[in-house]
């Protein structure tokens, strides 16, 4: 049964790219800016750089660890799950009526109906990033912050997944949100850009610790490098990010199943 | 009938939705609207039943409910035994959904690609896919356009691909939203020979929805008319005209003059307008029918052209709603 | 006629009272998001950076988010969506070019934007961060001047882009490559100064983006003084002017492509 499931899948996903890839001239226009939006947050953080010589206590190096975690975090969910902001379309058009007249998940199928290959370009960049920062970095290797670094992206993307789903759950009662999610799903990358330090009052307060975006990044970076954190938060902090990603998928998952409930249709 | 032949039972069936109502320059008012209002509906095995009634009547919200997109905010509703939205996945293989307005087919992909796609997606052997696929190709003419992207077709040719989607998995009962609307007559025609056709195989129950009575008259047996989420009438379509004293009309034109004289079984002619030629004759229920009277006609009178008016859905509606209230 | 187009544009747009609201609030977030950045840049650097005091930056950032808006820099996709559903035929046979119609009800809809989402995000700001406002009296006429200049080119610059409908079938990577380049070359993400001098230099001078946001907040900050303010609005001028010549020999083309291939 699952392995019919999986087969369908499959075959929806290859047509989809299929259909992207069909319109190629587009397609590689699309792939080259979605890289470039992704190098430009990186060379925002170098510019700035140019001009300060720390930023919220931390050198560049160390501000670099911090992003390119967050930043390989939320392209893997932005390739796999991001597109899931087009369920506001979806709705409003209702187009969702025919999506739910499938025997599929709906939000597997809204997954793999509007898979983005081009979002591939952020992925790869990230990545390589990744690599770079970390081996130019000054790390004392241990068994525990080889774990962090493995683990750190993997759950900064299911972190970063369940915020795209449960921002775009906000269709199911407000169709004309317009680009509110954004300020959670790009708002909150940017905010993983840096150094929770860098932030302040209740800014920091609420998108560091109550929304738990201070965990994609941050607090695996101290933990990596070794660094107290200068906050004075408990050192287990630094493993914060799985538990967090857990707590916002189940969140997502609940929001998900409330909202097709809630789901009006479009039109009579 | 036994329980087992009823394929969708429906008691209480009520949907409501919040609107927002403007009142002032900042104010808004909430107010509950019920799109459907205690809908009661047994639909046995292999009928072919007519879903009709203005816009915002509650015929499509009705539908999404019966096939899970929409869930009730109460009453019963049980499709092929189960309760659509929780046991959504489920139905989705036992029941075959057409929009008129909306496409399920993939917008980029060629038609034969899309009904591949479907053969994985609802799991279908190949064998009965590929049964399914020839009747219909067959029978809709698909082949002139199986190559052609879905986004590149025409309302016509794509309502025929639907159709055909929406069966391709063989399902017990089959819902269309409107599947006339917008057609030119010829597409109109091939979608209601199909549908024809496919009911009177017998094994699948169709339920559709449609502002055209044509559609009606020629598939429908049973009529479902609901106005403001409220059932107000479900019988035959001649049990509708009976009731509202619609009739169809006969109008022909003479080689000579009208003078009225004639026995025709009840029909009562009349002449309208300034031509002593033309006559209509209203056929009311239980007289002769048009052929009868044309076939009579013809014998004693010459007979140079022949019209059949049919009676105004809207019409019968309108008078269908001022008693209703 | 431009006028009621322009009365029309103000309207529409006051009706979306929710979309106006969530762009709102995104605003202020992603205001919020660069201004502690900044900020804790500034601290470090000793309270200037190239040029910017901590308030100037505060002011930046703010006009600049409410910029955004009130140009309307990104999400124009009107006159493509007509050019592919065939539309367009309707706008080019009318005795007014096309141009003059959308930019009238596009100046009506700045003119709702500046209101709303131009003015809150600059009051928040000023409210809850180091603000700095003009001290010349005639920096506030300027600023109207440069503001007005961005919102006719940002257009020009839009329209254009939907006029590539005419020779593609798909304008959405022409779009997401307008959205990059605008975006950072407008001086969206940081000031163009923080860059080095002689690549900020051919970025002002060489290119229009700067034009729709760098040169409108340096004239709100006072960067260089009455010339410095006056050297800006002269660079939009000019590339304004350029734009709508663009603008008009491509929508020429255009439309002899529509005559030829008949639709």
């Amino acid at each position: 049964m699952a392995d019919g499931t999986v087969t369908a899948y499959r075959r929806m996903l290859t047509a989809q790219v299929r259909s992207m890839t069909q319109y190629r001239a587009s397609f590689a226009i699309d792939l080259t800016t979605q890289t470039v939006f992704t190098v430009l947050d990186i060379v925002a953080v170098l510019v700035i750089f140019r001009v300060t010589p720390s930023l919220g206590g931390f050198t560049l190096k160390q501000v670099l660890l911090v992003s390119s975690l967050a930043a390989i975090g939320f392209a893997l969910a932005d390739l796999l799950v991001g597109n899931v902001e087009r369920l506001r379309h979806y709705v409003r058009t209702g187009l969702l009526d025919a999506v739910l007249i499938r025997p599929l998940s709906a939000l597997g199928q809204l997954l793999v109906l509007d898979f983005a290959p081009r979002r591939l370009g952020r992925v790869l960049f990230s990545a390589t990033l990744l690599t770079v920062v970390v081996s130019t970095s000054d790390i004392d290797w241990t068994p525990s912050r080889v774990l962090l670094l493995a683990i750190t992206p993997l759950s900064a993307a299911l972190f970063f997944s369940a915020v795209f789903v449960l921002t775009a759950c906000v269709a199911f009662w407000w169709i004309d949100s317009g680009e509110f999610a954004n300020s959670l799903t790009y708002g909150g990358r940017d905010f993983t850009s840096y150094p929770v330090t860098v932030f302040d009052g209740l800014f920091r307060r609420v998108f560091g610790f109550l929304l738990g975006f201070g965990f994609v990044g941050y607090y695996p970076a101290l933990g990596i490098l070794g660094i107290p954190d200068p906050l004075g938060m408990p050192s287990f902090f630094v493993w914060g990010g799985p538990f967090v990603a857990g707590i916002a998928a189940l969140l997502a998952t609940v929001a998900w199943r409330t909202g097709l409930r809630h789901y009006k249709g479009a039109g009579s | 009938m036994s329980e087992s032949n009823t394929v969708v039972a429906v008691s209480g069936l009520r949907k409501e939705f919040v609107v927002y109502k403007k009142t002032g320059r900042l104010k808004r008012e909430k107010t509950v609207v019920a799109a459907v209002d205690g809908v009661d509906l047994r639909i046995e095995r292999g009928e072919m039943l007519g879903y009709i009634g203005p816009n915002g009547a509650g015929k499509s919200t009705t539908l999404k409910m019966l096939t899970g997109i929409l869930t009730p905010s109460a009453g019963e509703v049980r499709v092929c035994g189960l309760e659509p939205v929780p046991r959504r996945i489920a139905l989705t293989r036992r029941i075959g959904v057409v929009f008129g307005q909306r496409s399920v087919l993939w917008w980029d992909l060629p038609l034969r690609e899309s009904f591949d796609l479907l053969r994985h997606v609802f799991r279908v052997p190949a064998d009965e896919h590929a049964a399914r696929l020839r009747r219909c190709r067959e029978m809709l003419d698909l082949d002139e356009f199986a190559d052609t992207p879905v986004r590149q077709l025409s309302l016509g040719q794509r309502m025929r691909g639907e159709l055909t989607a929406a069966l391709l998995h063989g399902p017990e009962i089959l819902f269309l939203d409107e599947p006339t609307i917008g057609l030119d007559v010829v597409s109109k025609q091939a979608v209601r020979s199909f549908l024809a056709e496919t009911a009177r195989r017998g094994d699948t129950t169709i339920v559709l929805t449609t502002h055209d009575l044509a559609d009606i008259e020629r598939l429908c047996k049973r009529l479902v008319v609901i106005d403001h989420g409220h059932v107000v009438h479900d019988g035959t379509l001649d049990a509708l005209h009976h009731r509202y004293g619609s009739r169809r009309q006969v109008v022909v034109d003479l080689e000579d003059p009208w003078s009225g004289d004639l026995d025709l079984g009840g029909a009562v002619g009349e002449i309208d307008g300034e031509d002593p030629r033309r006559v209509t004759f209203s056929l009311t229920n239980g007289a002769s029918t048009a052929g009868e009277l044309v076939a009579r006609l013809a014998t004693t009178v010459g007979l140079r052209d022949v019209s059949i008016v049919e009676p105004d859905i809207e019409d019968v509606i309108a008078r269908l709603y001022a008693t209703a209230r | 006629m431009g006028a009621a187009l322009a009365r029309a544009g103000f309207r529409r747009y006051s009706t979306y009272r929710q979309a106006t609201l969530a762009g709102l609030s995104t605003n202020i977030v992603f205001g919020m998001l660069r201004m502690y950045v900044l900020v804790a840049a500034g601290a470090a650097a000793g309270g200037v950076m190239a040029g910017y005091t901590v308030p100037q930056l505060g002011t930046y950032i703010w006009v600049g988010q409410g910029l955004l808006a009130t140009i309307l820099m990104w999400g124009w996709t009107e006159l493509s969506d007509r050019v592919r559903s065939g539309d367009v035929v309707a706008d080019l046979l009318r005795p007014v070019n096309p141009v003059w119609t959308y930019l009238a009800t596009d100046l009506g809809r700045a003119g709702h934007a500046a209101l709303i989402r131009l003015l809150v995000p600059v009051l928040f700001g000023a409210l809850f961060f180091p603000f700095y406002w003009p001290r010349e009296p005639l920096s506030y006429p300027l600023f109207g001047v440069s503001l007005v200049l961005a919102v006719l080119l940002c257009f020009a610059c839009r329209y254009l882009v939907n006029l590539t409908a005419f020779w593609l079938l798909d304008i959405r990577g022409v779009v997401s490559l307008w959205m990059a380049a605008a975006g950072v070359l407008s001086g969206l993400y940081f000031p163009l100064a923080f860059l080095p001098g002689w690549l900020a230099a051919i970025l002002q001078y060489g290119t229009p983006f700067p034009s729709l946001m760098q040169f409108p907040t340096d004239v709100a900050v006072e960067r260089g003084g009455l010339a410095g303010q006056l050297e800006r609005i002269g660079v939009q001028v000019a590339w304004t002017a350029v734009m709508y010549a663009v603008v008009f020999y491509v929508q020429r083309r255009a439309m002899r492509k529509l005559v030829i291939q008949g639709g």
